[in-house]
């Protein structure tokens, strides 16, 4: 491998942008694709269905056997709101292998002694989100309970296609929130897509076994890729 | 980049050492059949001395993978190896969970 392409690979991952690494088995020959030069490849169709699956293996080429390394970024947690279940539910994300963030403006509740060796902004979502914009491998929580400070980053997980995507609140909460994605211009398709109320059906009763529940949410999502649209059912993104 | 879980940068470590002017090849599984313990994509980086990171099997052929490394390192010509419990060498580098696994070796220039 050069180390250009090395180095070129390792900015695309570092930006969490989806790359593969082509490999000629036969020559050594390699090339780098990045996400957005896929359709322009001559193995745009094999290289497509790879990144879908996100399984990098040996495919046929015209000459020979070719090695796709496909290196999608790691999925992360974003939680809006720096509460009890977030505190729980940081170490638990990190044993899982997520990568995990949390963003809440109250800096009350988002100080490093409540939340140590966790990346955490005490900032409004929408300035932090201008910084570091979700993407379809980021999975968010909105679990503040104020609408005011869930609401923005939830419309944006919506637009951007996060795999995954659960809101807190009991399901008169819910049918509030609902009313104004609606009365926001958001398509029912893409409100429906929350998960509400958030986590796994497992009866879960304190804010641990509430982080349990989310992560076993995401988890699923992850798994069976739904950073896809028409893995979600959808023809199109939200 | 922030290192996910467990699991260390293993690229961006090659970078790093390559900086350093160390002389490195890269492993990489390409193919795995039955139960392999590592997933196809996994990275081994070695230095000219042996030293690694990374795993392309979790402990059962790193060892056989880091001296063919030192081969190519020097060789300059990539190689693909397969280690499997079929195969005659497996008393002294198979896997012992039964799959079989190719790795290709290649020198980072």
């Amino acid at each position: 491998m050069d180390r250009a392409l090395l180095e070129a690979l390792n900015v695309e991952r570092a930006a969490r942008r989806a790359a593969l690494v082509v490999t000629e088995l036969g020559s050594g020959k390699q090339r780098l694709v990045r996400e957005s030069e896929i359709e322009a490849d001559p193995l745009a169709e094999a290289l497509m269905k790879i990144i879908r699956s996100g399984k990098s293996g040996v495919v046929e080429g015209e000459t020979g056997e070719v090695f796709v390394n496909a290196h999608l970024p790691p999925a992360r947690i974003v939680a809006i709101g720096a509460v009890h279940i977030s505190q729980a539910l940081a170490p638990m994300a990190k044993i899982a292998g997520f990568d995990i963030e949390i963003i809440d403006p109250r800096t009350a509740f988002a100080s490093p002694e409540r939340f140590p060796d966790v990346t955490l902004h005490a900032e409004w979502p929408d300035v932090v989100l201008k910084e570091r914009p979700f993407d379809p491998y980021t999975a968010v929580c909105v679990i503040t309970h104020d609408p005011k400070i869930d609401d923005g980053p939830l419309i944006e997980a919506l637009k951007t296609g996060c795999f995954y995507i659960g809101a807190l609140g009991s399901r008169k909460t819910h049918a509030r929130r609902v009313e104004r994605l609606q009365a926001a211009g958001i398509p029912q398709s893409a409100i429906d897509r929350i998960e509400a109320p958030i986590g796994a059906d497992i009866g879960a009763a304190n804010p641990g076994e509430i982080a349990v529940a989310i992560l076993a949410s995401v988890i699923e999502a992850f798994r069976k890729r739904k950073m896809f649209a028409e893995r979600r059912g959808e023809t199109e993104a939200a | 980049m922030t290192e996910t879980g467990f699991e260390h940068d293993v690229l961006k470590t090659a970078e790093n050492w390559a900086g350093e002017g160390r002389s490195l090849a890269l492993a990489t599984v390409i193919e795995t059949w039955g139960s392999a313990p590592r997933p196809t994509g996994s990275h081994l980086v070695i230095d000219a001395d042996g030293n690694f990171e990374g795993s392309v099997s979790g402990g059962c052929v790193e060892g056989a993978v880091v001296s063919e490394a030192i081969d190519v390192i020097e060789a300059g010509e990539p190689k693909i190896l397969e280690f499997g419990v079929a195969d005659e060498t497996a008393w002294r580098v198979g896997l012992s969970c039964g799959g079989r696994i190719r790795v290709y070796v290649e020198k980072v220039n």
